[in-house]
């Protein structure tokens, strides 16, 4: 316990890295991948503005990366990294790394969830004369709002997992000081302390994603 | 009906040239519709063949057909949502087949539409809902308001204004369904089955509301159904389709009292009761000895006497056997079936004489 007051200031650096990473990563991710998932919904045959060629290769892309695990995703893009942030390594490397691979969870979460919205809906939209992005703003999202609010809160958790293999790249974070200050010091307070603060972290996240969702169900 | 009470337009000039009548608000034109199988070894299906229609501006035209006859395709084809494989299609004088889809959907902001399961976003109010296509035209923010307000107290629902979809009734989701498609003040208006889900009660009240639409607003209204009776409470004139053609067009007494075809004498037989089915008629044929012929019942003053003297005058015995009669746009229709007995050739004279008064009759076959 003594150990651990004396690396408070660790600790709270600690868990600002890990806020800054997953905070950024939710967001620059949850926003591309709202692009890619809309994308894939309308040009899917048969859609708003089906386009064969667009939907094969958005679908080929999110099928190819997605499975990739996110250390060697890290690694495997350090080439474009090193082009458009000009570093490959620190918190700065490992948000834009999780902010890609995140956007590419997410946009199969808007696309399946999209997917189960009732095309009559759809139909008094477009008789309306309402255009196909329009529809999709105004109509597409709103009606699976619900579900789409779990769905970020399950990639906010996932980031926040993700997130403490940061340390393996000097990156930061909670994950970094339960291992260096922690288990490889045999310090076991300092680790269950940390992992306490994970599990709160994602409480949180979690009960506030449930909050919303179910306001937006009105449930 | 109200023909001659709708706006005087002014014959439309076409893009091509062509000029469309002001009383004809849609028309199609040999239009044809197939779907091209699904995957790669799916058959293409015809949903359409050759379907000439022309719907007038102000009028009620119910479509009427069995399920898979190509109803919805027909509807979607009027407000651009589907293109016909060949054919054209008019709607108040713009040519739809010659649009792209920019300009198919500013047509549609000009047709209202109402679904069978409602359609409603359960993501809006009842009030939302009525604005969504207000939002879409762009009007603004005030005037909107202003609109759904009207909108809603117009199909009663003003005091539901907040409420979400999911919180009404089956009646009251179509309601909101028709204020919806009516924001925009669309000159014409498109039911898919409208009344389908709803049961008989509310069925009435919203076909009721329909005609109000109809009457006080000079909304035109194509109205599709598998159910004659929601024709005969609403539509002026029917289009019977059958496996995706137009077999009749006509008034609705005229098709329903004397259908011409198989297909809209189905309709009419199940609900006029004007004939026997077989099974009926077989049951007769054992109870009865006598030639079966039945007689359509029209509306002619004295339609009745004078065929009552015409047995008379001819010495045959008529017994009235099976039958009924109803109304259809408050007119007489129906069917009688005669068990008809007399001396030798005196029953064939007299239905000779029958036919060449003019009377609609069938000898039920042996
Ligand atoms: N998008 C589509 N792709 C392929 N085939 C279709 C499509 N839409 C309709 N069809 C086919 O066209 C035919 C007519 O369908 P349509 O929905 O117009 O019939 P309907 O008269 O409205 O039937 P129901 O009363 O059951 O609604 C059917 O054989 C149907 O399978
Ligand atoms: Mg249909």
């Amino acid at each position: 316990m003594h150990e651990f007051l004396t690396n408070l200031a660790v600790y709270r650096e600690a868990i600002r890295q890990t806020f800054y990473i997953v905070l950024i990563s939710v967001s620059v991710g949850g926003l591309l991948g709202l692009g890619l998932g809309l994308m894939l919904y309308a040009t899917r045959p048969g859609s708003l503005s089906a386009n064969r060629p667009v939907f094969v290769l958005v679908n080929l892309l999110v099928n190819v990366v997605r499975p990739i695990p996110f250390v060697i995703f890290l690694t495997a893009i350090q080439p474009i990294m090193l082009h458009t942030i000009g570093t490959t390594i620190g918190t700065n490397a490992v948000t834009f790394a999780l902010s890609l691979s995140a956007a590419f969870a997410v946009s199969r979460i808007i696309e399946q969830n999209l997917l189960t919205v009732d095309p009559g809906v759809i139909e008094a939209a477009r008789a309306a004369g309402a255009r196909p992005i329009s529809i999709l703003v105004t109509v597409l999202i709103p009606e699976a709002l619900g579900p789409i609010i779990l769905g970020y809160t399950f990639i906010f958790v996932a980031v926040v997992d993700m997130s403490a293999q940061a340390g393996l790249f000097g990156g930061g974070g909670l994950g970094d000081f339960a291992i260096t200050y922690g288990s490889q010091r045999y310090n076991w307070p300092i680790v269950y302390i940390t992992v306490a603060t994970i599990v709160v972290i994602v409480q949180a996240g979690q009960f506030l994603g449930n909050w919303l969702a179910r306001r937006a169900l009105r449930r | 009906m109200s023909t001659e009470t709708g706006p005087v337009i002014e014959p439309a000039q076409m893009p091509d040239g062509v000029r469309v009548p002001g009383d004809v608000h849609v028309r199609l034109e040999h239009v044809e519709k197939t779907f091209p199988g699904r995957g790669r070894r799916g058959v293409p299906q015809t949903a359409l063949k050759d379907v000439d229609l022309e719907i007038r501006r102000g009028e009620v035209f119910g479509i009427i057909g069995y399920s898979g006859a190509g109803k919805s395709t027909l509807l979607r084809l009027i407000n651009g949502l589907e293109v016909p494989s060949s054919g054209r299609v008019l709607v108040g004088g713009h040519e739809l087949t010659a649009l792209g889809e920019r300009g198919r959907r500013e047509v549609r902001r000009d047709i209202g539409m109402v679904f069978q399961q409602f359609n409603l976003f359960r993501s809006r109010t009842v009030a939302g809902n009525v604005a969504y296509p207000l939002k879409v035209a762009g009007m603004g923010r005030d005037e909107r308001e202003r609109q759904v307000a009207r909108l809603l107290d117009f199909v009663g629902l003003l005091d539901r204004a907040h409420d979400h979809p999911e919180q009404l009734s089956g009646g009251q989701k179509q309601r909101v369904g028709i204020a919806r498609a009516l924001a925009t003040e669309p000159s014409l208006l498109l039911a898919d089955e409208a009344t389908s889900a709803l049961d008989p009660e509310t069925t009435g009240e919203v076909l009721a509301l329909l005609r109000r639409v109809n009457r006080d607003l000079g909304v035109t209204i194509v109205l599709i159904t598998h159910e004659l009776d929601v024709i005969r409470a609403v539509a002026d004139r029917v289009a019977v389709l059958d496996a995706g053609r137009v077999v009749e067009t006509g008034s609705v007494y005229d098709v329903f009292a004397r259908p011409r075809t198989e297909a809209a004498a189905r309709f009419t037989g199940t609900t006029l009761r004007d004939r026997p089915s077989p099974a009926t008629l077989a049951r007769l044929r054992a109870a009865h000895s006598g030639r079966l012929v039945t007689v359509r019942v029209r509306d002619r003053a004295g339609f009745q006497t004078r065929l009552a003297r015409t047995f008379l005058d001819h010495q045959v015995a008529a017994e009235i056997v099976f039958g009924g009669i109803s109304e259809l746009q408050e007119r007489p229709v129906g069917g009688l079936t005669f068990e008809l007995t007399g001396p030798d050739g005196a029953v064939d004279t007299a239905l000779a004489a029958l036919r060449a008064d003019g009377v609609d009759l069938i000898e039920e076959p042996e």
